[in-house]
């Protein structure tokens, strides 16, 4: 260390040294000449190539480590293994049922979430009063972890789909419900005022006024619940469940086989990368819609 | 129809609002009779009660005192008598320029149908031919504000309140967007109230110019505009037009000769 610590400054005194002979250097305090740093974009194959190299190189270490014995393979499987186990669960295994599963709670919970805390949110614009008695409660209920209550939902509604709907719906509904309620408080009391000196009913202003306004809040939320949702409904597998991928790999993981672990966490990852892609199209066309 | 039955009336209107250090009085009782086809200018300092009043004959205030009459009929607190135009445009970036004009229409249950094709032909002719489906956005300010005074007045009422509709436009834009209203008022002939900061936009507007007083806010004159129509720029630079525009400036503190007409009007 010490000899680093002395040999820099040497260095340094060099650099310095070679832009001595010029005669500005004399000057104290000469400013530093500096340009604008240029960051050079590399084409995209170049960056796809990079990307794919990483993941090979990860993927080879791994594979290498592992056969090596440097990786213990009983805890970290490999990937030979995975895809082995990959192809086994797709051809002999109920895959598919387990996909379907997963994938019909998490939609079914997205939708009643987003649309009941939705509506829950714009109702707070009816009555002031009313909103004023019922915040406080919503305001718990965001504060309450709601996947510790998870345990108590499925003993209410048991160890079908309807538990793992109800919990991905309790993980979206508050957040629908503030985000809703936020912009009905955004909303510009003279926008109001307006509609109600053209003689509007209450009915009318909700219609007209609040509901389109409140929309834009309203899909900014989707992306994030979809996310909200898959994770309710894997948390209810987790606990007590006869199809899933979350059952798949918790039952995978009590019986010590990792290469199925990674197998029902890569194909998670894949319905939920295909199912942020599709809410993330939605949104989009819900926006040009909405023109905001 | 008679001469004499004005067409809106503000008969002995007052407002106190509930304050914690007591009641605060926002109008001294006023008065106000303007016949039909009328253009009636309010100007005032701030927080003269101008937009009180607005909104006690819109009927978005119940006053604490007096009455609000259209066309003889008591309107006092009853909404959608009169064409309410605020400040800002309030035009709803999610609706094209037409289906904006249309909402009053809208929500009187005019189907929509119906309500398109009267709207269309005035959007051309008064300045927004070709911007009738885009979106307000692609608006500039002039503009946004010509959409909503269409709106204010294919809602069909006689009386048009106008609360500095011009406030927020740069001066150019402004002066042009005065010859627009005055063809607007001669072609349709609305009874309009008209509220501004701006004393020279008022009289070149106004058949009359009431002129408010603050705490409480009140009328402190009433001042006839006799000065021919059509108007032309021209005419505010005239002497009778400049006598005025003092009397009013006198009235509302501004006189140029100084602090002494303050103290003394004080």
């Amino acid at each position: 260390m010490t000899a680093q610590d002395t040999t820099t400054p040497v260095g340094a005194m060099a650099r310095l040294d070679r832009s001595q002979p010029q005669p500005e250097a004399s000057a104290p305090a000469a400013k530093p000449v500096r340009r604008l740093p240029v960051q050079k974009d590399w084409p995209t194959w170049a960056l796809i190539t990079a990307q794919i190299g990483i993941l090979v190189g990860a993927l080879s270490l791994w594979e290498i480590g592992a056969r090596t014995g440097w990786i213990d393979a009983f805890f970290w499987s490999q990937p030979s293994a995975i895809a082995q186990t990959m192809t086994i669960f797709f051809t002999t295994g109920d895959a598919w049922a387990d996909i379907s599963f997963t994938f019909r709670s998490t939609i079914f919970g997205f939708l009643l979430g987003t649309t009941a805390g939705s509506l829950l949110g714009l109702s707070f614009w009816w009555s002031r009063n009313y909103a004023a008695i019922v915040q406080p409660y919503v305001i718990c209920l965001e504060s309450i972890p709601k996947l510790a209550l998870a345990p108590l939902i499925i003993l209410v509604f048991g160890i079908g789909l309807v538990s793992k709907v109800a919990v991905a719906t309790a993980l979206t509904l508050v957040v629908s419900t503030l985000t809703a309620y936020a912009g009905v408080k955004a909303l510009d009391p003279d926008g109001e005022k307006l509609f109600y000196s053209l003689g509007a009913s209450r009915l009318q202003v909700f219609r007209k006024l609040v509901v389109p306004f409140c929309l834009p809040w309203i899909i900014s939320v989707l992306r994030v619940n979809i996310g909200l949702a898959l994770t309710g409904a894997i948390v209810g597998e987790f606990i007590a469940s006869q199809h899933g991928l979350g059952r798949a790999i918790l039952y995978a993981g009590q019986t010590y086989d990792i290469a199925l672990v990674w197998v029902a966490v890569l194909v998670l990852s894949t319905l939920a990368v295909v199912m942020y892609a599709a809410v993330s199209w939605v949104e989009s066309m819900l926006r040009k819609g909405v023109r905001q | 129809m008679s001469s004499s039955a004005p067409k809106l009336c503000v008969a002995d209107v007052s407002m106190a609002f509930k304050t914690p250090t007591g009641a605060f009085h926002a109008l001294a009782p006023v008065t106000l009779s303007i016949p039909q086809g009328r253009f009636v200018s309010l100007i005032g300092p701030s927080g003269c009660g101008k937009s009180t009043i607005f909104n006690i004959i819109a009927g978005l205030l119940e006053p604490t005192g007096g009455r609000v009459l259209i066309d003889g009929v008591d309107a006092t607190g009853t909404i959608g008598r009169v064409g309410y135009m605020l400040q800002k445009d309030l035009l709803l970036p999610w609706r094209t320029v037409l289906d904006n004009v249309i909402l009053g229409m809208e929500i009187q249950h005019v189907p929509l149908r119906a309500s398109r094709e009267r709207a269309l032909p005035l959007l051309h002719r008064y300045g927004l031919a070709g911007f009738e489906y885009l979106y307000p956005s692609a608006l500039s300010g002039g503009m946004r504000q010509r959409a909503a005074l269409l709106r204010t007045l294919l809602f069909d009422t006689d009386v048009i309140l106008l609360d500095e509709p011009f406030g927020a436009l740069d001066a150019q834009t402004k002066l042009k967007m005065q010859e627009w209203l005055m063809q607007l008022w001669s072609d349709f002939s609305k009874t309009v109230l008209f509220v501004t900061h701006d004393v020279e936009e008022a009289i070149y507007l106004s058949d009359e110019v009431h002129v408010m007083g603050t705490r409480p806010g009140r009328i402190i004159a009433t001042i006839p505009v006799p000065l021919a129509r059509p108007r032309i720029r021209h005419s505010v630079l005239s002497g009778e037009f400049l006598a005025i525009k003092e009397r009013c400036l006198e009235l509302l503190h501004l006189d140029p000769k100084g602090p002494e007409a303050v103290n003394e009007a004080a």
